[in-house]
């Protein structure tokens, strides 16, 4: 079993929006705990799984968005870390496999006063639901996702994901998985997705961060955190939680050129992302002109430049993969402007009384009496 | 010339054309009309799947019947008095129903050898002795109403599309017909366009005066106006009637409705309506798929609005596991299924009965749905208004079971007074309901109601009341998960008798058995669901009306079904079940009562014919009276 170790990443930066994704969300002035959000429900996970820490850090984090409890929703639909909500003292529905991002876009249309979280795991949002997680994404419905990669199916007992590596051999891949694996953060780059982030369970620091930031976005925010299932994908992620961790993670930062590996004397990393052909690749960082270094732009209006940095994510065993905020940028919501357009076809009726209203409505078109 | 004028009681015209023919406008406003003039009446279109096939074709057949009377009537008939055709396709595909002396009136125009083969004639029907047992009327429509229109400078093509209003304004003289609604409408329809505008109206016109005019129309028919119940009337179709039914039950219940939905046919116009009147706070979400469109309205229900989903049979099926988690999430949700023509894609713009066992039974898991059935276009408003009801009260989904022949058909209905509409109070859960020990509140999401054995409702934002539901088994009272094996067990069996409660709260079931009173009762009882209503009251009707004895009951609840109806079926010998599937009801029936049950079933797509069922209705009785004298 590997144990949590804090990568100690670079912070990622909560870019201003023009209006937070919590903005019509009443608000608590009392200092809240961690112990306020924690339910009564033993938590059921294996001994030392990831998900444990990512509760702690939910747990702790929420308390710092200083909303009303009751107006925090979690959605989750089937798998190991679909049973979050219950741990939590939120409202909450564990909800059917996949279909969690289509239950908030109900919840968070017809409710601007709820904070709406989903979360989800790599089968749950990227196989049986994968249909709802683009959907959702391209409408930008103002709600966090939070997309707990294991690389495994864990609750049906060790089968491969539609994360897992080509060759994986598993219960079910007995000869190893002919199946090409998604990038989640490919996937909801592809779909425009407004707020695109990765980090990882045993990071709290990163983890929370990122967290704040998707949280204050408006609009779908996805946030993919690397967990390890210490029960059938163990130790999946050590490369970027071990010793040569400096030399596999690539850190993103709003603003800055990338650069990672072993620092150099004037504090950059040894290696470089440097534009090449239409996307990026790795340079070391002396043989390039320091102008030449990518710098990261989340706010980047086109995609493509962050998607070009996704790809950087190994296929295969991970060894290498850049962590953080990919993409935040503003778009209207689908929810916003559906409320808008109710709100504008109520401005336009003079009459409030709904009955009246009613009675105009089916009583209109061609009528006759009979007396 | 002096016309000849005819009473009639009673009138059944079918307007056929290409698709593009603009059949079902035609009929629609001859409808309109005749329900201006205050007959009753009743619609049926029919029309392919595809948008517009190979035109001239006979897949491309698009039709709309009316049958418009002097009294009180229920279907929209079996064979068509009258058939318009606007082309050799339009003859060949409706020829089949008339009955021997019907009237055809033909567009001469389009009986071009082309045209012709495209039908399969070899030799025009116009020419040989094929149409001898019918009086045909050959009229050149589109070359009329091309030179009729010349002055507005359209071009050929848009010129001959007015063709359709020179027929309707033919018809319209013969029945003596209003114009004023027709012209108004042409008006405001073509607003945009003066010339098409006055083109259709000037077809309108030229067809009524060719009618008076001409010596190959000798006679007009005169139908007076039916008499009916005081009120003000509109004609309303059953998918719009469904609609307002909801909208009204938002109103009534004061609780926003969220529909999310995915386009299908038959059941795309709830969406389209719904989609207009978001002034009185209805959201509408189109989604990926059927089962986003009830993902979305489960969580919409979560947050306290009245989540509503619409769709047909294939939806119905892809919604499955979600009804399932409304079942045990106890949330109120609407699901509407105009059914069609199945399995699978089957008959898209058909009409069926046939998934009802699938309305009742087609979940995993003992998983009770309410389902319940509107029985003619106007009573889907009363329906939909019920669905909400149940839904609300009692936490449940509630399965609404429209199908297409109501859907897209038309009566006449009496407007109802919104301050009658009964209120529906959403009883929202404010405060805890519980105290842990020590006496600390706490909120249990499953403590019923011991009346209804209703959850509370308690909605996000209200606080002290946070809470956990899903689809995983909840423990009786506190709601957390509960793997308990009798545990399972009460909770199975008490969403089945929270269901079967409703039963509790039904009106009483009402036979029609005109002489029951008399100690002369019926021994044969017809009982049906959903649209078969009227050819199953039409047969009766005919069957009476020649001194047979007969007993009607229609359900508008199949589950629960009234408590009274087991002792219903117990005092009649015979029952039968007539339905548009292979014996759905009739299935249940006998294993709910142990009666032997007959069907009569019809599955091809098409509403069952009142003259049919009667003549099955009639031997039914006589062999039942002669065995049981």
């Amino acid at each position: 079993m590997s144990t949590p170790a804090h990568t100690d990443l670079p912070m990622p930066q909560d870019l201003p929006m023009p209006q937070s994704g919590t903005a019509f969300v009443p608000t608590n002035d009392e200092a809240q705990t961690a112990k306020e959000y924690t339910s009564d429900q033993e938590v059921r996970w294996c001994p030392g799984c990831g998900d444990y820490a990512v509760l702690k850090a939910v747990q702790s984090f929420l308390p710092t968005l200083g909303l009303r409890r009751e107006n925090i929703v979690f959605v989750s639909g089937i798998g190991c870390s679909s049973r979050f909500p219950y741990y939590l003292d939120t409202y909450g529905m564990h909800s059917i496999h996949g279909r969690a991002p289509a239950i908030a876009t109900g919840i968070a249309t017809a409710r601007e006063d709820l904070s709406v979280f989903v979360v989800t795991g790599d089968g749950d949002a990227l196989s049986i639901g994968g249909n709802h997680l683009i959907h959702a994404l391209r409408r930008n419905v103002n709600m966090t996702i939070l997309l707990f990669n294991n690389r495994i199916y864990g609750l049906t007992k060790g089968q491969y994901s539609p994360t897992s590596e080509t060759g994986k051999v598993t219960k079910s891949t007995p000869m190893g998985s002919v199946d090409h694996p998604f990038n989640p953060v490919s996937l909801a780059l592809g779909a425009e997705a407004t707020f695109v982030a990765r980090t990882i369970d045993s990071d709290r620091k990163h983890l929370t961060a990122v967290l704040e930031a998707a949280a204050a976005h408006r609009g779908t925010s996805l946030v993919e955190i690397y967990q390890n299932c210490p029960i059938f994908n163990d130790g999946a992620f050590d490369a970027i939680k071990g010793p040569d961790k400096a030399d596999a993670v690539i850190p993103l930062i709003h603003g800055e050129p990338i650069t990672y590996g072993a620092l150099l004397e004037d504090g950059r990393g040894s290696k470089a992302v440097v534009r090449d052909n239409g996307g990026v690749r790795i340079a070391p960082t002396l043989d390039v002109d320091p102008g030449d270094v990518l710098v990261h732009d989340a706010q980047d209006p086109d995609p493509s430049t962050a998607f070009a940095i996704s790809r950087l994510t190994d296929a295969g065993y991970l060894n290498q993969t850049p962590i953080g905020i990919f993409r935040q940028v503003e778009r209207a919501t689908y929810d916003d402007q559906a409320r808008a357009q109710l709100a504008t076809a109520r401005g336009g009726v003079s009459d409030a009384d709904p009955q009246a209203r009613l009675a105009a409505l089916i009583g209109g078109g061609d009528t006759w009496t009979v007396i | 010339m002096t016309k000849q004028i005819k009473q009639l009681d009673r009138v059944i015209i079918r307007f056929a054309g290409d698709s593009g023919d603009g059949m079902q406008l035609t009929g629609d406003r001859f409808t309109s009309q005749s329900a201006a003039f205050g007959n009753d009446l009743a619609t049926f279109p029919n029309f392919p799947a595809e948008i517009r096939a190979p035109q001239g074709t006979l897949p491309g057949v698009s039709s709309f019947q009316v049958h418009f009377a002097d009294h009180d009537i229920l279907t929209p008939g079996d064979r068509p008095d009258v058939l318009v055709a606007m082309n050799p396709a339009a003859l060949r595909a409706n020829v089949g129903d008339l009955p021997r002396g019907a009237q055809i009136i033909v567009d001469t125009h389009d009986f071009t050898k082309r045209n012709l083969a495209k039908a399969g004639y070899t030799v025009s029907p116009l020419e040989d002795d094929s149409l001898a047992e019918f009086a045909v009327h050959r009229v050149d429509l589109t070359g009329m109403t091309v030179e009729a229109v010349q002055e507005f400078g359209l071009s050929r093509k848009d010129a001959s599309r007015a063709k359709n209003m020179f027929a309707l304004g033919l018809l319209s003289w013969m029945y003596g017909r209003p114009t004023e609604t027709t012209e108004a409408f042409l008006s405001k329809r073509f607003a945009k366009v003066p010339a098409i505008r006055d083109a259709n109206i000037t077809a309108f016109r030229t067809g009524w005066n060719f009618g008076e005019t001409t010596e190959a129309f000798a006679v007009q028919y005169e139908i007076k106006p039916a008499p009916m119940a005081p009120g003000t009337y509109r004609n309303i179709t059953g998918n719009l009637a469904l609609a307002y039914g909801l909208v009204a039950g938002g109103v009534t219940s004061g609780l926003p409705l969220f529909l999310g939905t995915y386009p299908i046919t038959p059941a795309s116009d709830i969406l389209h309506e719904l989609s207009k009147h978001k002034a009185f706070g209805v959201t509408t979400f189109q989604a990926e798929d059927e089962i986003s469109g009830i993902g979305a309205a489960i969580g919409a229900s979560f947050v306290g609005n009245l989540g509503i989903t619409s769709t047909s049979g294939p939806g119905i099926a892809l919604k499955s596991e979600s009804i399932g988690l409304a079942v045990m999430t106890e949330l109120p949700l609407v699901v509407v299924n105009v059914q069609r023509g199945g399995p699978s894609t089957g008959l898209p713009t058909k009409t069926e009965q046939s998934d009802l066992l699938q309305a009742l039974f087609g979940r995993n898991g003992e998983a009770p749905v309410p389902v319940i059935a509107p029985s003619s276009p106007g009573d889907c408003f009363d329906a939909a208004l019920e669905a909400v009801r149940i839904a609300v009260t009692y936490r449940t989904p509630v399965m609404l079971l429209s199908d297409g022949y109501l859907a897209n058909g038309s009566e006449p209905w009496r407007i109802p007074e919104v301050a009658d509409l009964p209120a529906i109070d959403p009883a929202f859960a404010t405060t805890p309901n519980h105290e842990v020990e020590g006496g600390e509140p706490d909120f249990w999401p499953y403590l019923r109601d011991a009346e209804t054995l209703a959850r509370p409702w308690a909605v996000p934002g209200t606080p002290g009341l946070e809470h956990r539901i899903g689809g995983l088994e909840k423990g009786d009272g506190h709601g957390n998960i509960s793997y308990d094996p009798a545990n399972h067990e009460f909770m199975v069996s008490t969403r089945a008798a929270k269901i079967a409660a409703i039963a509790d709260s039904l009106p009483p079931l009402e036979v029609d058995d005109p002489t029951a009173a008399d100690g002369d009762g019926a021994k044969v009882l017809v009982i049906g669901w959903g649209s078969t209503y009227g050819p199953i009251g039409a047969g009766v009707r005919r069957v009476r009306r020649v001194g047979g004895k007969v007993a009607q009951v229609h359900l508008r609840h199949i589950n629960p079904l009234p408590k009274e109806l087991g002792e219903i079926l117990s005092r009649y010998d015979k029952i039968l079940v007539p339905e548009m599937n292979s014996g759905q009801l009739r299935m249940l029936l006998r294993a709910e009562f142990l009666v032997d049950a007959i069907g009569y079933n019809q599955v091809n797509g098409m509403p069952i014919k009142a003259a049919d069922l009667a003549e099955a209705i009639g031997d039914l009785v006589a062999s039942t009276e002669r065995s049981h004298p």
